[in-house]
């Protein structure tokens, strides 16, 4: 008899069931029941907040060069898990080849991104000739915990190019996952939890996105939000909701699971730039200066 | 200690160096036209409370003939110009305003209350080399985003504040004609003058009809700037209160938003700093325009082992800033921007005594006429306590002390903005430590308030977002391809 897989949310580097205690039923393409997937609370969605708060000093605080090690190696682990989500993709629909395809172009950017860990930083960075004696420079630095609504056309692609390069940049995610096709989600958790992503880095969600986007776009913790494209009324609400600290909001209208969505801006679009200024001494009648 | 009294001879800047006109109208399509409404409202000297002008109220009416002049004057003729050609006009711009650098001054102080020497010696210059910064990058977009797709958004729409009136309009301005903007703006209420002399200068300029349009008003007249459909961009200087209500007026349109909002900068100073050079730092980063300035360091952190000694330094500096005229070049502070701006400070001055922090202000006689505040530090002052955790924007200045650097960079982060910081301390390593730690979009190491058209400026968290100046400020105003 077959081992059935039981989908659970991914929460501080745990996997726990929802406080709720709620599922709802998976369906495959052809409407047969293929697994229930934890049906996620606003408690739920608070517990995330938290854990993804809890990790990011930490993870923000790593070399950029052990981030990049990391996502490499989340790309390892994607490879080796390469058959298992090419058919949790065709379960959903796809056919071989293009779950082939997505489950390859998946893998391709998270080596993407584990490349632009250590480099992002110097291309928009700036050494800024202020007319003072000062020293001036503006590095980026993370937003902090960013929420994300993950494309809920596609099950992993989407995702991955969503939630790379908000953490390559040192921020933390509380991720809600494609409501339909949640499957590839929770099985990208246990990549991530093999990758030595630190616990709370990443967290995901399962269940109804307009349940749990209210409490996500208001958590006065959580510092921006990454939207991929939603019915307007959701989107809208949630922005409105992101006002009350000044949540920074990127909605993007294109398609995350494009061969072409990915680039130094998806990352830049989570960093903050911070100025720093410091006095330069003036020796021996010399204007020294940078 | 006590300080000898100070009688200094008054050194007055002469008024009579500039003309102000009895009436001012809305600057709209390169002509000076009168506000749909008829209405006028009057703006005062805070200095003396004396009459200086009357300026045009503009209404949704005006503001639709003000951004369709915007848009026809994009459409037709300012995005039709190559970069060179724009940054020729902002050069011109910015040596126009060099030539009229002490009549702008003059005048930003008559109309906003700040010392002469502030506006003389940092403002204007300022917001011309503001100019002079973004002109040259007019014709160097690509490189400044190599790889990337843009465009110029279209029209914006701006709204600056009362505190550094042509400064900022500079930094909103010059990047917006830079990346291929037209642009309308609203000055605040209270400082209405140096934008309309702003407006006679790209008339002089020769700036073609409509691509700046200057429209005065109060907060109504910014509502229906915000609420306009055919503008592309919003930027907003400002309380974060007002920031909350643009942003959400923008959800769900194109609008591009960013939003330059209020502070409560943290200026932590360590025991190993040097004291006198601190003193004098801590000094300009609370009384630097009265305070009136976002990114004021009202927060101060005090290494406990030195804080009594600090404290004492700051009380007899206290005695000999020199309060008065702003016309004075003798003067360090100078007028409140408003009565209304007055009121909110001794508001919070009477919070801080209920609330059971120790006030110290010196000893000196304030000018009888217009609006004036004494320098103020509050000591035993809680985490907790309104005064140091709400914005003041006056001359206010909240003193705690703590032992290590764990617990002040949790005190310093613990509030919802994060504009600015301040780390005063010999130790290089320690620098870089505390200013790596500390959410704020600006860091001052052992100096404050340190301002160039060359170094990006803007906050974390509540404070808002986007950045001005530098490189970095121009994505505030393109459109880019994802």
């Amino acid at each position: 008899m077959e081992i059935l897989k039981t989908y659970k949310l991914y929460i501080g580097g745990q996997f726990p069931r929802t406080e709720s205690g709620r599922t709802y039923p998976v369906l495959a393409a052809d409407g047969s029941h293929v697994a229930n997937a934890c049906l996620a609370s606003r408690k739920d969605v608070r517990n995330a907040v938290q854990a993804a708060r809890k990790a990011q000093a930490a993870w923000a605080g790593r070399s950029a060069f052990n981030r990049s090690q990391i996502a490499y190696r989340m790309a390892e682990m994607l490879e080796d898990r390469k058959t298992l989500f090419v058919n949790e993709l065709q379960s959903m629909g796809a056919s071989l080849s293009a779950a082939q395809s997505e489950v390859q172009q998946a893998i391709d950017r998270c080596v993407y991104y584990a490349g632009w860990a250590d480099k992002y930083q110097a291309l928009i960075s700036s050494v800024n000739p202020v007319s003072s004696p000062h020293f001036n420079f503006s590095t980026p630095e993370a937003m902090g915990v960013v929420g994300v609504v993950a494309c809920q056309q596609t099950a992993l692609l989407g995702l991955i190019s969503q939630i790379l390069p908000v953490i390559i940049g040192g921020n933390t995610v509380v991720v809600l996952a494609n409501t339909n096709q949640p499957l590839c989600a929770i099985t990208f958790a246990e990549v991530l939890a093999t990758s030595d992503v630190p616990g709370g880095v990443v967290n995901i969600l399962t269940g109804e996105v307009g349940e749990m986007l209210p409490t996500l776009a208001g958590h006065m913790d959580v510092n921006a939000l990454s939207l991929a494209p939603l019915p307007s009324a959701l989107s809208i609400a949630a922005q409105e909701a992101a006002v009350d600290n000044l949540k920074r909001c990127k909605l993007y209208t294109t398609d995350l699971s494009a061969t072409t969505a990915q680039g130094l801006h998806y990352i830049s679009d989570f960093q903050e730039i911070k100025t720093t200024w410091h006095p330069i001494e003036q020796i021996a009648g010399g204007a020294g200066g940078y | 200690m006590s300080n000898p009294t100070w009688n200094l001879e008054p050194s007055l800047e002469s008024a009579a160096q500039v003309q102000i006109k009895p009436q001012y109208e809305l600057f709209i399509d390169g002509k000076w036209q009168a506000p749909a409404s008829g209405t006028y409202f009057a703006t005062v000297n805070p200095a003396d409370e004396s009459h200086l002008a009357k300026i045009a109220w503009a209404n949704a009416t005006d503001i639709d003939l003000a951004v369709s002049a915007a848009r026809s004057a994009y459409e037709n003729v300012w995005s039709k110009l190559s970069g060179a050609a724009r940054g020729k006009y902002l050069f011109r711009i910015a040596r126009l305003m060099q030539e009229k650098a002490k009549e702008l001054a003059i005048m930003e102080t008559l109309d906003g209350g700040k010392p002469i020497r502030e506006s003389r010696d940092i403002d204007i210059p300022l917001a011309c080399n503001h100019f002079f910064y973004y002109a040259g990058w007019a014709d160097k977009l690509q490189e400044a985003f190599a790889g990337q797709q843009f465009e110029a958004l279209g029209v914006a729409g701006q709204i600056t504040p009362w505190n550094f009136p042509l400064l900022m309009l500079a930094w909103k301005v010059a990047p917006a004609l830079a990346c291929g903007n037209t642009v309308v703006l609203k000055p605040a209420e209270t400082t209405s003058l140096t934008a309309l002399k702003f407006a006679e200068i790209c008339q002089e300029a020769g700036l073609p009809a409509g691509v700046v349009n200057i429209v005065t008003g109060y907060g109504d007249t910014g509502a229906a700037l915000v609420a306009h459909s055919d503008v592309d961009k919003i930027a907003f200087t400002g309380s974060t209160a007002v920031g909350k209500q643009i942003q959400k007026a923008c959800i769900g349109t194109p609008k591009k938003v960013t939003l330059e909002l209020g502070g409560k900068s943290a200026n932590i100073l360590l025991e190993d700093a040097p004291i006198d050079q601190a003193v004098e730092g801590i000094i300009n980063s609370i009384f630097f325009n009265q305070g009136h300035v976002c990114c004021a360091g009202s927060r101060l952190f005090v290494q406990e082992s030195i804080a009594e000694q600090v404290v004492a330094k700051l009380k007899f500096r206290l005695q000999s800033i020199y309060v008065g005229n702003p016309l004075d070049k003798n003067t360090d502070i100078g007028a409140i921007n408003s009565k209304k701006q007055l009121e909110t400070i001794e508001k919070y001055l009477a919070i801080g005594l209920a609330e059971g922090a120790e006030m110290y202000q010196p000893d000196c006689t304030l000018p009888s006429q217009g609006f004036y505040c004494k320098p103020t530090l509050f000591t035993d002052v809680a985490q907790s306590a309104r005064i140091a955790q709400e914005e003041i924007f006056g001359p206010v200045l909240t003193i705690q002390t703590f032992r290590t650097m764990e617990e002040v960079v949790q005190k310093a982060n613990n509030s919802p903005y994060g504009l600015a910081a301040g780390v005063w301390t010999a130790n290089g390593a320690r620098i870089f430590g505390l200013s790596s730690q500390l959410h704020a979009g600006v860091v001052w190491a052992n100096t404050y308030n340190k301002f160039d058209p060359a170094s990006p400026f803007g906050g974390y968290k509540e404070s808002g977002f986007g950045r001005e100046g530098g490189r970095h400020g121009l994505s505030a105003y393109l459109k880019f391809k994802n």
